[in-house]
């Protein structure tokens, strides 16, 4: 027994000894940005050709793309592009601009740009690779100058694109076998600001490109690192924010009005909402199941239903009623297509009195007097409304639907099955209602939104289809106007099929609108300030998965280090130091994670004995037995 | 000596069975399943809708999941023999052999400390229990509860305690965002300070059981004949108890073969509790996002796991307890 303990002791005093001597690293917390909320597994991803699988950062940080796009000003903006324009009506002109470098110091370069497209000619799995029916041919002009010549012009796709395509380095790419499935872990290079510096399974984290090409015309940005974490749910977001562990904040957090009184965090408004608009939640409807296939029983729902109501108690009031539109007409590229005649004629707003007078019309009547109406024919109407379990916010909302459908008499039973069960019948269509929102996000382009609503290649009711037109409407016109839309380069006549459409939408209302789900931004001062609010809108100041070109990056060229607070914490953390010194044998470094709590309440210092109890705790359950044995 | 390779040739062939049929099954059960992998993998990411339909092809073709049952079982099979645990869905493109390998050694740092520790103390509490009336009606409730305690449960009541409440320990992670691993004492003590309560619920659950079981046997022998006569003679409560102790070991080993294979469904749901990257963490996500190749994966080194634990404890016993040894023998 002596001889365990001698050599439990002898282990900890070498390690000890060990610890100074060998490199230890901790980020310095002054010139790191934590950052979550989009990113949800393992970072095992940094292939930009396959985007829908690569980490939040790989386009963007590491990748960049020939523009990005501001949402707030409706501005495709010149990134790795100086500029672009139709030459004539089948081909786009793109000049980059001057200085272009790859991260590994080789020039950037027209032969890239062409590159990158042929790459997904010749691999089908590269997720830009169906631009390929409709382009015909990348030519590079001069070493600054590429034309795309289209064999069918997609104006609006095209716009898309744009700012979704990111560049890829000839000199390394052309080597890679296997581009699909290549992981690009090791070292990625990309053009970016930027560079993968470590990743393991809870984070990832990025190291300024201090030769980054867009330092002359950006200026740099101001964090070293970035730590981009996986969060594991929005209460521990809650928490970390509020010790000033994460700085930039992109989930949906509970009770933000206490918050933010509470610890000064930073969100786009300063009152409710407090969040700008990402997406539309819609209650998709069955059109190919009666009695959802009857556009006057649809009605009927959208007047039932009270989306002020789901706003307020699903969501805080940290969203907004949607238009009946569904529309985001709070940023300018749908606000200049909105119709506003067609919604004051044909639009809706909550009036359960209508909604029982269309109903008694169309003779759904409770006939057995159990309160719930019943088929015209006599048989019971029942309906399911799915949500995936564990969406809080969304699983409220199901309720809400069922209460106030319930008295109008329509019975409606909320259902929350697991997540793959739940997107298994949302995309084959075996589904009644159902919340969702996926595709119905802020695009450079108000086509994308509708392509993805109401996309006319639907399979039948069994197979999947992959577009939000979970509920298989079908309607000739809306297809045309689609195709219209997108292959028609006069802007007036391009409004006059987005007025059509929204005429459709409102007279057949497929789906009912029901609130704009917030582009969540939550950000501490602790460490950053100057992020982009109501006051200083600079930026969307998003980060998710194929956001960092729509304002992520942006902001992280705006944002500046807290340079008074920082003071602050450090003359804090003194002060905790001389507590400890015991335990701490190198103190300098190691300190500056326990000042993430310089909140009010006192964690601050229970958290450091932690550090020193934990061990403690351990060596001393492991001796005890041995001790006691060793008396008998 | 014959005897023994009996035993063994028998216990193999017992293993061998057990393991094509908890394979088989390992390969069923996900895929009955409802949902669709790949449709979840792509639900991440909004893009054109003829993109996604096309993608959606591409990847079913290129996991092989077009093709009939039958072909992916034997493809399956072919694979695993090859040590080829395939390219996870969700975390694609990494394989999954590499993710498992990865979250191991962390499900290996919490294990192994928490059974041998929970063992040792629970037998050492057990016994004195045992041996000791007054102290037994002290230690008895305790014991119960503890044992009671579904893992989770008790995980979650320590998180709040320890990490809410008093906010001793981080509430999830195995080490800090802010720290890089490396071997400093920086790092080891980051590390040790979130594996504290993960271990502290496993130990604490798994003491219960042991010290129940060391007690009742240690009642059971302290009253048996041997130890009357032993008594009888004069011996020292010492000696006794020592041979006591001795007899009641042999339970509590095989009762430590069962607990290695249960202790791997309480690690998953520890491990969930305090978002943990062992195993069980990222079998749960495997689950919830029906990544097929990755739940095989765990799955099948949580089958081995348990087979080479039972396996190792009925080695140990051919050896410690002359009884199995004698049976074979005279069998030969």
């Amino acid at each position: 027994m002596k001889r365990t303990l001698s050599i439990v002791l002898g282990l900890v005093v070498l390690i000890s000894l060990l610890g100074p001597v060998m490199a230890q690293e901790e980020l310095p917390r002054t010139e790191t940005l934590y950052v979550g909320g989009g990113l949800w597994s393992q970072p095992n991803n940094f292939n930009p050709l396959v985007s829908w699988a690569a980490v939040t950062g790989t386009i963007g940080l590491i990748y960049e793309t020939l523009f990005i796009y501001d949402p707030l000003r409706d501005k495709l903006e010149p990134w790795l592009a100086e500029s672009g324009k139709w030459v004539n009506d089948t081909v786009y002109e793109i000049k980059l601009r001057e200085g272009l470098t790859w991260q590994d110091g080789k020039p950037l370069t027209a032969e890239d740009v062409k590159f990158t497209f042929e790459l997904a000619k010749k691999y089908p799995g590269i997720s830009f690779s169906p631009i390929w029916s409709w382009l015909g041919e990348v030519k590079v002009i001069d070493n600054r100058t590429v034309q795309f010549i289209f064999k069918e012009p997609h104006y609006e796709e095209w716009k898309y694109w744009l700012y979704n395509i990111p560049i890829v380095p000839e000199h390394i790419w052309k080597n890679i076998k296997d581009p699909v499935n290549y992981a690009n872990t090791d070292n990625p290079v990309g053009s970016g600001m930027y560079k993968l510096y470590k990743r393991d399974q809870m984070r990832a984290i990025f190291i300024r490109n201090d030769k980054w090409w867009g330092i002359k015309y950006f200026g740099k940005p101001a964090p070293k690192y970035i730590v981009y974490v996986i969060v594991y749910s929005n209460n521990l977001a809650l928490s970390m924010l509020v010790k000033g562990d994460l700085d930039w904040s992109n989930f949906f957090i509970p009770g933000v009005p206490d918050v933010k009184s509470k610890y000064g965090i930073v969100t786009w408004f300063d009152k409710a909402p407090y969040h700008l608009p990402a997406n539309t939640a819609f209650l998709f409807l069955n059109n190919q199941k009666p009695p959802l296939n009857n556009p006057e029983f649809r009605r009927a729902i959208a007047y039932a239903i009270n989306p002020k109501e789901i706003a307020a108690r699903a969501s805080q009031n940290q969203v907004t009623p949607a238009d009946p539109t569904g529309l985001l007409i709070q940023y300018p590229a749908f606000k200049k297509i909105y119709y506003k005649e067609a919604v004051e004629k044909y639009g809706f707003t909550y009036d359960p009195k209508k909604a029982n007078e269309i109903l008694d019309k169309l003779r759904f009547k409770d006939v057995n007097g159990d309160g719930y109406r019943e088929f015209p024919d006599g048989k019971p109407l029942k309906l399911t409304i799915i949500v995936p379990y564990g969406w809080t916010d969304w699983m409220e909302m199901a309720r809400i639907i069922s209460e106030q459908l319930g008295l109008v008499g329509i019975r409606v039973e909320p259902k929350f099955p697991d997540f793959s069960k739940y997107y298994e019948d949302l995309t084959k269509g075996t589904f009644e209602m159902a919340i969702n929102n996926f595709g119905s996000q802020v695009y450079a382009t108000p086509w994308q939104w509708f392509n993805w609503l109401l996309y006319p290649g639907v399979t039948p009711i069994g197979k999947p289809t992959y577009s939000g037109n979970w509920g298989r409407y079908k309607n000739e016109k809306v297809a045309e106007l689609l195709h219209l839309i997108n292959i028609e380069k006069d802007e007036n006549k391009k409004l006059q099929y987005y007025h059509e459409l929204q005429e459709i939408f409102l007279k057949d209302l497929p789906y009912i609108p029901l609130v704009y789900n917030g582009a969540w931004f939550e950000a501490s001062t602790q460490y950053w300030t100057n992020w982009p609010t109501e006051h200083n809108p600079y930026a969307f100041p998003i980060t998710w998965q194929g956001y960092w070109q729509m304002g992520g990056l942006k902001t992280l060229l705006g944002i500046k280090p807290a340079q008074k607070s920082t003071e602050t914490v450090k003359e804090k953390t003194q002060t905790v130091v001389v507590t400890e010194t015991v335990v701490k044998t190198e103190t300098e470094k190691i300190t500056e994670t326990p000042t993430t709590t310089q909140s009010q309440s006192s964690p601050t210092t229970t958290a450091t004995e932690g550090g020193i109890c934990g061990p403690a705790a351990i060596i001393g359950l492991a001796a005890i037995p041995l001790f006691l044995r060793r008396r008998k | 000596m014959s005897g023994i390779r009996r035993y063994l040739v028998r216990k193999i062939i017992i293993y061998i069975l057990t393991f094509i049929f908890a394979v088989t099954i390992d390969f069923i059960i996900p895929r009955l399943m409802p949902g669709d992998p790949i449709a979840v993998l792509l639900s991440r990411f909004a893009t054109l809708p003829d993109v996604t339909k096309y993608l959606h092809s591409y990847f079913m073709q290129a996991f092989g999941l077009d093709k009939p049952l039958w072909v992916q079982y034997i493809t399956f099979w072919k694979a695993v023999l090859h040590g080829d645990l395939g390219i996870s869905i969700y975390y694609y493109p990494k394989p999954v052999a590499q993710i498992i390998k990865e979250a191991l050694p962390y499900d290996l740092a919490l294990l192994v400390p928490s059974i041998v520790a929970s063992w040792i103390v629970g037998n050492w509490l057990g016994a004195l229990a045992g041996k000791n009336r007054k102290l037994d009606s002290y230690l008895m409730p305790i014991f119960y509860f503890l044992q009671a305690s579904p893992y989770f449960w008790f995980a979650i009541l320590l998180a709040y305690l320890f990490s809410v409440k008093l906010g001793w320990f981080p509430i999830a992670g195995a080490y800090s965002y802010g720290i890089i691993p490396s071997l400093s004492w920086t790092f080891i003590k980051d590390y040790l300070h979130h594996w504290f309560l993960p271990f502290l619920s496993l130990f604490l659950v798994q003491l219960g059981g042991w010290a129940i079981g060391m007690r009742n046997m240690i009642i059971y022998e302290i009253e048996a004949d041997y130890a009357r006569y032993l008594e009888s003679l004069g011996a020292s409560e010492r000696l006794i108890m020592k041979h006591a102790f001795k007899n009641a070991m042999l339970p509590q080993i095989t009762g430590l073969a069962l607990q290695l294979g249960l202790i791997v469904a309480g690690n998953v749901t520890v491990q969930v509790v305090f978002s943990y990257p062992g195993i069980g963490y990222v079998l749960m996500q495997g689950i919830l996002n029906q990544d097929y190749f990755l739940i095989q994966g765990c799955f099948l080194v949580i089958i081995l796991n348990v087979l080479v634990a039972n396996f190792l404890i009925d080695l140990l016993y051919a050896v410690v307890d002359p009884r199995v040894r004698s049976a074979y023998m005279e069998g030969a």
